[in-house]
């Protein structure tokens, strides 16, 4: 039997996120919008610049107020809560820069104590237990003493992570965290994320630009389109349903849900049929790709076969013509381009 | 990820904290010689040692010593030391507020305000008797003058405060104070194109800044009300630290930003503008002493930088004004003229050997 579903940590309903412009106008980015968080959920929050993914972020940490709708947080009201009531439930990793150079990466995490303490900001024996725990978990209590203004980018972002790990929050919001990493810190940031989701029992919300990462690494996705209405579901649910496709279309982006990628060039050439399988033909379709083919299983007039058991070379046939044999990827593009003007 | 290095929590702190703790003992040390050598040093050189027997109540055998001690000396020294800490705390709250290193006192237009006041006092009416009791008295010796700067600076700080609750940015609320010092000032300069040379020149000696002539009742008052101002600013530590990551952050973090900021510019008003009606306008310490005592703590906990910058401004007041005294001669410089000569090549000392001022001014 399936068990019910935990209680959602954070609950929107209809809520319109946006802000005000000129004259006190309310102007809407997105919404009405239907949210729930879950504990020990890692969901992202994806879609293109100016959907309103930091608008939401900002309106569900209360940092701005929502134009409609309701919002609560552990079961209450939002905007009932105190402002260090609400940064009991709710901390967030926001883009703004740092310009505190001169603090150290402990004195930057022990800031998250600051809903806990007294009115003189002192730290108990058990605030420093939850800094320091914070900064295990991230892996940057090495890096206890050091300048925040010395840190890569990647360290800064786990130990602005650690800062809102010790704020000791059920929910932790994260706005595009991996923005300006590599892709090995990207990999790590998410796998952080997800470990801690899973052992904390923290619910985690990030807003990001990687797609495939979040589509690997996301309990859930909300899909924030630049038009029309979020979506929601698990990864492979919306990629199966045409959902995660069709979000992107707008934006002249093609998913392909048979490789869980999207397709960087536009196709222009004749279609070639593609035979064979395995690694070879995975990056040979990508390179017939990039040079606009349009690779296919059927039938065609351009005919590849990649290298297989026997033999070694790609096979390239024009209908009517014998076929050529090619050692390398380059050297079938080559021919192919001139059997496609011949 | 890197591996986990275990870390014992005890003791991180402990090895942070030694140096900022080494600094504020020093720094005491530095108030107490510069407080002492202030009263020695004047016209008349008085020991080092009658000095201290005289503060600690013990005859010397000389009553002209007792009396210059007393009377002049003592109150001035006294001056110094609230005008020095006032100062550059309201600077360094200033400085995190506006999250600018360039922020000081005078940000908000408080100066400007008591100059305004003044000046209206001076320009428009009854001038030549003011400046009669600034050549006789000293500037705090007239009440006239005082509050007459309390009023200009008062005027200005309702109005900050005022914009301050309709305006959510800092960095807008910091031009508005731009803007209300640079009136401020044009009103003044208008004033002073309009009136007679005498009267300018008054106006003018005001704006030297003095720490002479705070005595009696006008001591008591002045101290009071510094006293509140820092009472004010400590207790604005904690908000003055989540400020730091900006004030998103702050307000992620549980912080009520307005309120605070209220707080912080009460507070800063309180701090400035009340010395500088007593004292005249006192430029550099405000804007410098926060990032000597950063450099020097290597800290951005304001539970240390407050008292720190504290005692390096009163430190660095005193002894700017043995400095001004100019020892061994009868006449004396105006303070801060000295602040700004001295405290420069200090701070560009300091500055450019951090070099990364911009991104680590707090």
């Amino acid at each position: 039997m399936l068990l019910p579903p935990p209680a959602p940590l954070l609950v929107a309903t209809d809520l319109v996120v946006g802000y005000f412009a000129a004259k006190k106008q309310p102007r809407p980015v997105a919404g009405p919008l239907q949210l729930a968080l879950a504990p020990g959920e890692l969901v992202c929050l994806l879609g293109p610049n100016g959907a309103g993914k930091s608008t939401l972020l900002r309106t569900l940490a209360g940092l701005q107020p929502a134009l409609g709708g309701q919002l609560a947080v552990g079961g209450q009201p939002l905007a009932a809560l105190s402002a260090p009531e609400r940064a009991r439930q709710l901390s967030i990793v926001l883009t703004d820069r740092l310009d505190a150079g001169n603090l150290t990466v402990r004195e930057l995490v022990r800031l998250g104590r600051h809903p806990h303490t007294g009115w003189l900001g002192g730290l108990s024996a058990h605030d420093e237990a939850q800094v320091q725990a914070a900064l295990v978990a991230t892996g940057t209590a090495a890096f206890g003493p050091r300048p925040v203004g010395e840190l890569s980018d990647g360290e800064r972002q786990k130990v602005l992570l650690a800062r809102a790990l010790a704020q000791d929050t059920p929910v932790v919001l994260l706005d595009e965290p991996t923005a300006h990493l590599d892709l090995p810190n990207r990999v790590a940031l998410m796998r952080l994320l997800h470990r801690l989701a899973r052992q904390t029992g923290k619910a985690i919300l990030l807003s990001t630009h990687e797609l495939d990462l979040a589509l690997q690494a996301a309990d859930r996705i909300w899909l924030l389109p630049a038009v029309g209405a979020l979506r929601t579901g698990t990864p492979e649910d919306l990629v199966l349903s045409g959902t995660f496709a069709a979000a992107f279309v707008h934006e002249g982006l093609a998913f392909d849900a048979a490789t869980g990628t999207f397709a960087l060039h536009a196709p222009t050439g004749p279609a070639v049929q593609l035979l064979g399988s395995g690694a070879a033909a995975f990056w040979t379709r990508r390179a017939l790709e990039r040079e606009g083919f349009v690779p296919t299983t059927a039938e065609a007039s351009l005919c590849v076969r990649v290298p297989h058991a026997t033999q070694t070379a790609w096979l390239s046939q024009a209908a009517g013509q014998p076929p050529q044999a090619h050692n390398s990827v380059e050297t079938l593009l080559r021919a192919l381009s001139q059997l496609k003007d011949s | 990820m890197r591996p986990v290095q275990p870390e014992a929590p005890a003791l991180a702190p402990v090895a942070g904290a030694r140096r900022p703790a080494t600094w504020l003992v020093a720094l005491a040390a530095l108030v107490l010689l510069g407080f002492v050598l202030d009263i020695a040093l004047g016209p008349v050189r008085i020991p080092v040692a009658a000095v201290v027997k005289i503060l600690l109540g013990q005859p010397t055998g000389n009553p002209a010593w007792t009396f210059i001690v007393r009377e002049i000396r003592l109150p001035k020294a006294l001056t110094a030391l609230v005008v020095g800490s006032g100062l550059a705390v309201s600077g360094l709250q200033m400085q995190t507020l506006f999250r600018n290193p360039l922020a000081g006192p005078s940000v908000l237009g408080l100066t400007a305000g008591a100059g305004l006041g003044v000046a209206a006092v001076m320009l428009a009416g009854g001038g030549v008797a003011n400046g009669f009791a600034i050549r006789a008295l000293g500037l705090g010796g007239s009440w006239g003058l005082v509050l007459a700067a309390t009023a200009g600076a008062a005027l200005v700080m309702g109005l900050v405060l005022a914009l301050s609750a309709r305006v959510r940015d800092n960095v807008v609320l910091l031009i508005v104070g731009l803007m209300i010092a640079s009136v401020t000032g044009a009103i003044v300069s208008l004033w002073q194109y309009f009136s007679a040379p005498e009267q300018i020149q008054e106006y003018l000696l005001w704006t030297f800044g003095s720490l002479g002539g705070v005595v009696g009742s006008h001591l008591a008052v002045l101290a009071a009300v510094v006293g509140v101002g820092l009472v004010l600013a400590f207790a604005s530590a904690k908000p003055l630290n989540a400020l730091l990551l900006g004030e998103n952050y702050a307000r992620s973090m549980g912080l009520v930003v307005g309120r605070s900021r209220t707080l912080i510019i009460a507070s800063t008003s309180l701090l400035a503008g009340a010395i500088t009606a007593f004292c005249g306008p006192i430029g550099f310490v405000g804007i410098a002493v926060p990032h000597l005592t950063r450099a020097l703590l290597r800290t951005a906990d304001h539970r240390l930088l407050l008292p720190g910058t504290c005692l390096a401004g009163a430190a660095l007041t005193l002894a700017c004004d043995c400095v001004a005294q100019l020892p061994g001669s009868q006449t004396s410089l105006p303070l801060s003229v000295v602040t700004s000569l001295l405290g420069a090549p200090v701070v560009l000392w300091v500055v450019l050997r951090r070099q990364n001022i911009r991104s680590s001014f707090s």
